[in-house]
């Protein structure tokens, strides 16, 4: 099948504008006859739901959670960018766009982040309408901060909790919804699966979690805003209840699944510290601008501190290694994360890692008290320290914190045209759950940003474009394919309760997350994603014939609602791999280990870049890989859209 | 008109609403208390003195005055009692018990307030009986000879003999007690029923509401302590 | 690392319609660096493998912000820390040998649904009733149009803080909502884009609060003590304020 991105012809920077004036729009007296399914109420499927409400159509929105405020978009601490250009430093919506196709690697689509960056001051204007708290100068006006991979202030930001309150403007938009009677609002309800009539999205089938009811919803669209991937690794900053259900039963019902191994790796979280670890907490990447990174040089003093006999202040100067310094020597400890990430892994792979599982290094701040006294530490970073405390008992002001890299963002996800559309006519998928724009790896602040882009300002316009040629209300659940897909998802509950085995589903999530962090996580090579491949059926077949859930399917029960999940991550996984697999380069998120620069590069030679850069192979993989399902079991196929770049001219990337 | 009266009446309905009807009856009973205290403290000013005040009372506005405020006193507390009773039920049955219970920072006070209240509700039901009813007693018959000739009623000799009952002193005292624990939560509930607690304020007035309710006790307490400890005035009763 | 032995009264429910009771258990070498929530996934696995049912509880971020997690813990909700969900509470703060006492968010506005997980869609409710500024999506004016004071932006951030949790309802006696609904209409109130609809906010959240059947509150500040966002109690007094000022207003014209 041809991959067609419907990118407007036209001057980059009137794409936009151009395609919005092209489009067919709905009068507003027919918009009220089509209804519109939305799965996810975070900031995507929120703003969605309540924007197109506002335009008259008809929205159900689906939310597993028990209220849509509680999403987690929720969690996003730094900040959102804009192109305002409010600190008069040069910034501008070609500098966003620039800096966020740069930022990906050069493997996103030129339009999809130009229209981002164009949308992106609109956005704050409606949020601050909407009454959402940002940072304020004295004088009144708005604050900025600066982020990674930027060199302006464009950050808006408010407190540590950005995305908490823009998802309640968004949340408090819905409900106003909701209230005028536009929106239904369906809580604690979880879609499992898609109902595809004549090759159209036109229906999802929901369990009711509190009940165990399954029902079915028909409309003439349905749009997937369903977050990231992130706990296929178990292990990760993503909320308990993140999964790919949503998207990977759209995959299996056609959707193509785009980029899956761009996944972001964070280097500051708080590490593991034991079996029973049930998530990570990130610490706010900032504490790098005056902790240093280091562990010890020898591993024997790495395995006394392990086990307790040393402290980190017994370690003398000249015994450790600040590696990022010295790698480093110009950026440091502020190199960029995937960097800082994979040097973490590298020092504790050779044994020299600290906490107690061996899998932590070091970040002190020592150094920075002693400079700028504890006042000065504790006004800049007073809370994460707090924070800090409370997980881990340790007092940062007295021994210097542990951290270690975590998965904490998908790139990847389903694929979508310009429209927001995946190749399934119908089915819209917006925010994380899309793969659009964002390439091989995101920056700091810029998921909120797109979050919001695609459903306040993007989805409301390109959702006519569908909408148009379809007849409102033509397919309802009378039709005969809700009643087999209904079916379909009865059967798969009732056997998963059947197996009756002996392990919980815990354990078999726990295993998956450890192998895909082991083998397809911040460095992958070839023999290790092979042994993965091999290793994931047998997980799937131990898990389908040995996992004990009990309860029923009447009512509440979580077992069964993550044994669902964990039966689709386990299936999600092997297309990770296989994608991780296929793309034989390093960019992003995605490291190969054979594809790196070394001594014998002429980049490495003439300075442009370094040892142990990520190495792109533009010449082969100057495209998205959209992954189309086969059969449970078999290798997906390939599908390939080529990007071209228009505007800007691939380069190494460097931030020296 | 009618939408006027219809947003009164939502008003009266709602939870804030009744609590600032509790609030403001609340008030003018707390005020009402600082009056009768310095009136009651005349006592220690001699029997002259108490009761030019007694008679006072009784024919200010050719004797109306005391009617009037009665009537209002009256009002106040049924409003006061009426409207708490009526949210207090709300409140138990707006949740099950915890089978394991426990506060953080709520005050002992703030816990007991319908006991409190309806304890402080019985005592002044007997007080009014006890010395405006004089029900029970002989109390009316108390006359003070003035220098005229004339007889006035006792009412100085009413409170000492009244006192000089160790049961009606012992209630009156355990009566003032729930008061000041009344008072203590209650008058600072007032200012922030009534939307006056801010940051900057809060500290006052949480500290002039413990003031208050320990004066109003101080005070109240004073005349059968000084009655049954010290035996004050009883000489004169003789 | 150090383990701790643990008797465990939790509180057991089939469905909103059965009756709950307490039922007892056992939780063994639980380590000190594990979190409440962890301990609890630990009691569940061995109640797995014995072939029992796990425990039922809301949880979903795990790090204190998305205000799912809603366990009472030894009579408080969230437990006696302050400043902290349940989610965040560590198993350090127990010592060996306690028994802790779990049972869910009391109040008939939020009823059980399960074990520890009660239906608190009265809040959503309370918001839909007025709990937000109408600005239509693409109608906004520049940022910088409006100019906010940073006392007044600072006093809406700290009422805008709450995570929805019901913590405060949960600790009230009253099972009163007054804290939740003041800190968000406090939030818009304090802003000059909430004052266009700030009488009909208050008026209206007011209302839906009264008929989900939360009671009243008695100013006890149990709400305060227990919020894991230390939102203060005076918000309720700014509440009332607006509230008596949005009534007066409304009775005349």
């Amino acid at each position: 099948m041809s991959l067609d991105s419907k990118v407007p012809k036209g001057p980059l920077a009137e794409k936009w504008s151009s395609h919005k004036m092209n489009s067919k729009l709905i009068n507003p007296a027919n918009k009220r006859k089509f209804k519109i399914i939305v799965v996810g109420s975070g900031l995507a499927g929120g703003s969605a739901a309540a924007t197109l409400s506002e335009l008259g159509y008809k929205v159900e929105c689906f939310c597993y959670q028990d209220s849509p405020r509680r999403a987690h978009s929720i969690a996003a601490q730094g900040g959102i960018n804009a192109a305002k250009n409010y600190q008069n430093d040069g910034d501008s919506v070609h500098r966003l766009f620039y800096d966020t196709i740069k930022g990906g690697d050069f493997r996103s689509r030129e339009a999809n982040v130009h229209r981002l960056a164009e949308v992106s001051t609109e956005i704050i204007d409606q949020c601050v309408a909407q009454g959402v708290p940002f940072a304020r100068e004295y004088g009144g006006l708005l604050d900025n901060r600066s982020f990674g991979g930027a060199q302006v202030k464009r950050t808006f930001y408010a407190r540590g909790q950005t995305g908490q309150q823009l998802l309640i403007g968004c949340y408090q938009a819905l409900e106003k919804e909701v209230s005028k009677g536009g929106v239904t609002m369906h809580t604690r309800t979880e879609m499992l699966d898609l109902v595809v009539v004549d090759g159209h999205a036109k229906g999802i089938v929901v369990r009711n979690l509190s009940t165990g009811e399954i029902t079915t919803h028909a409309a003439d669209a349905v749009i997937l805003a369903t977050g990231g991937y992130g706990n296929v690794f178990y292990l990760s900053t993503n909320a308990m209840g993140c999964n790919v259900m949503a998207s990977f039963r759209a995959h299996r019902r056609g959707a193509f699944m785009a980029n899956p191994c761009y996944t972001q790796i964070h280097p500051t979280c708080i590490p593991v510290s034991g079996d029973y670890q049930s998530k990570l907490t990130l610490m706010s990447e900032s504490l790098r601008n005056d902790g240093r990174i280091w562990v010890p040089k020898s591993a024997e003093d790495a395995k006394a501190i392990r086990g307790g006999k040393k402290k980190a202040s017994d370690i003398p100067e000249d015994e450790r290694d600040y590696y990022l310094e010295r790698k480093y020597p110009s950026f440091g400890n502020l190199c960029p994360r995937d960097i800082a990430s994979r040097a973490a892994k590298e020092c504790c792979d050779e044994g020299r890692g600290v906490a107690t599982t061996g899998l932590g290094v070091f970040l002190d701040f020592e150094d920075a008290i002693k400079r700028d006294g504890e006042d000065a530490i504790r006004a800049r970073y007073g809370n994460l320290f707090q924070m800090y405390e409370k997980i881990s008992g340790d007092n940062p002001y007295k021994q210097p914190m542990q951290i270690y890299p975590a998965v904490h963002y998908t790139m990847g996800g389903l694929w979508v045209d310009y429209n927001l559309m995946s190749n399934l006519p119908g089915l819209h998928v917006l925010g994380e759950a899309n793969f659009s724009d964002h390439g091989a790896n995101r920056l700091g602040a810029s998921a909120l940003m797109q979050g919001l882009a695609d459903g306040y300002f993007v989805i409301p316009s390109t959702i006519a474009v569908y909408l148009a040629n379809q007849k409102p209300g033509a397919v309802t659940t009378d039709h005969p394919e809700f009643k087999r897909v209904e079916n379909d998802v009865k059967d798969r509950l009732k056997s998963l309760l059947e197996v009756k085995g002996t392990k919980s589903v815990d354990s078999f999530h726990r295993e998956l997350g450890l192998l895909i962090w082991d083998k397809c996580g911040m460095a992958r090579d070839k023999e290790g994603l092979e042994y993965a491949l091999k290793r994931i059926p047998e997980i799937r077949n131990e898990f389908w014939t040995n996992v004990r859930i009990p309860g029923s399917a009447n009512g509440l029960n979580s077992e069964l609602e993550k044994a669902g999940r964990v039966a689709d991550f386990i299936d999600f996984a092997e297309v990770l791999c296989h994608d991780a697999l296929a793309r034989e380069e390093s960019c992003g998120g995605h490291f190969r280990m054979e594809h790196q620069f070394t001594e014998a590069d002429a980049e490495v030679q003439d300075g442009t870049t370094q040892t142990g850069e990520a190495k792109r192979h533009d010449d082969l993989f100057q495209y998205v890989a959209a992954w189309e399902h086969t059969e449970p079991g078999k290798a997906p196929i390939l599908h390939k859209e080529e990007l071209i770049f228009e505007e800007v001219k691939p380069s190494i990337r460097s931030y020296k | 008109m009618n939408a006027s009266l219809c947003s009164m009446c939502a008003f009266a309905k709602s939870s804030i609403g009744r609590k600032m009807i509790v609030a403001v009856t609340g008030l003018a009973l707390v005020l009402f208390l600082a009056g009768h205290l310095t009136g009651n403290l005349l006592i220690f000013a001699g029997r002259d003195a108490f009761n030019d005040y007694a008679q006072f009372l009784h024919e200010v506005f050719h004797g109306a005055g005391v009617w009037i405020a009665r009537i209002g006193l009256l009002a106040c507390l049924v409003g006061h009692v009426w409207f708490t009773i009526l949210l207090t039920r709300e409140n138990k049955t707006a949740r099950k018990k915890y089978a394991h219970q426990a506060t953080v920072q709520a005050q002992r006070s703030s816990l007991m307030m319908i006991w409190s209240g309806l304890t402080i509700l019985a005592f002044i039901i007997f007080h009014l009986l006890h010395f405006t009813v004089k029900a029970g007693t002989d109390y009316a018959s108390f006359m003070q000879v003035m220098p005229d000739g004339s007889e006035r009623h006792d009412a100085w000799k009413m409170v000492i003999v009244g006192f000089g009952n160790p049961l009606v002193a012992i209630f009156y005292i355990i009566a003032m007690t729930l008061l000041c624990s009344h008072l203590s939560h209650g008058v600072a509930s007032i200012f922030q029923t009534l939307g006056l607690r801010t940051k900057k304020t809060a500290g006052p007035i949480s500290i002039l509401s413990r003031i208050y309710a320990i004066v109003i006790y101080l005070g109240f307490i004073s005349i059968p302590l000084a009655i049954l400890l010290f035996g004050f005035g009883c000489e004169a009763c003789k | 690392m150090p383990l701790l032995n643990l008797t465990l009264k939790v509180w057991r429910q089939e469905n909103a319609k059965s009756e709950g009771r307490i039922e007892t258990y056992e939780a063994k070498e639980i380590p000190t660096s594990a979190s409440f929530l962890e301990m609890i996934d630990i009691v569940n696995e061995r109640l797995i493998q014995d072939g029992e049912e796990p425990i039922h509880f809301d949880h979903d971020c795990r790090e204190g912000i998305c205000g799912m997690c809603s366990m009472t813990i030894n009579g408080v909700p969230h437990s006696k820390e302050r400043g902290i969900t349940t989610c965040q509470l560590h198993m350090r703060k127990f010592s060996d040998g306690e028994t802790i006492w779990i049972e869910p968010f009391r109040a008939n506005a939020f009823p059980i649904v399960k074990d520890l997980v009660v239906n608190r869609s009265s809040f959503d409710r309370i918001i839909a009733a007025g709990g937000y500024i109408s600005v239509r999506t693409g109608s906004a004016p520049d940022a910088h149009a409006i100019q906010i004071a940073k006392p007044d932006a600072d006093a809406a951030f700290d009422a805008a803080a709450c995570i929805g949790c019901g913590a405060c309802v949960a600790a009230c006696k009253n099972a009163s909502a007054m804290l939740f609904v003041s800190a968000k209409a406090s939030h818009l109130n304090h802003l000059p884009q909430g004052q266009a609809e700030k009488d009909q906010r208050v008026l209206g959240m007011v209302r839906q609060m009264d008929e989900e059947g939360f009671g009243n509150c008695t100013n006890q500040f149990e709400c305060e003590a227990v919020c894991p966002k230390e939102i203060s109690a005076n918000h309720i007094a700014k509440l009332n304020r607006d509230y008596l000022a949005a009534s007066a207003r409304d009775s005349v014209s």
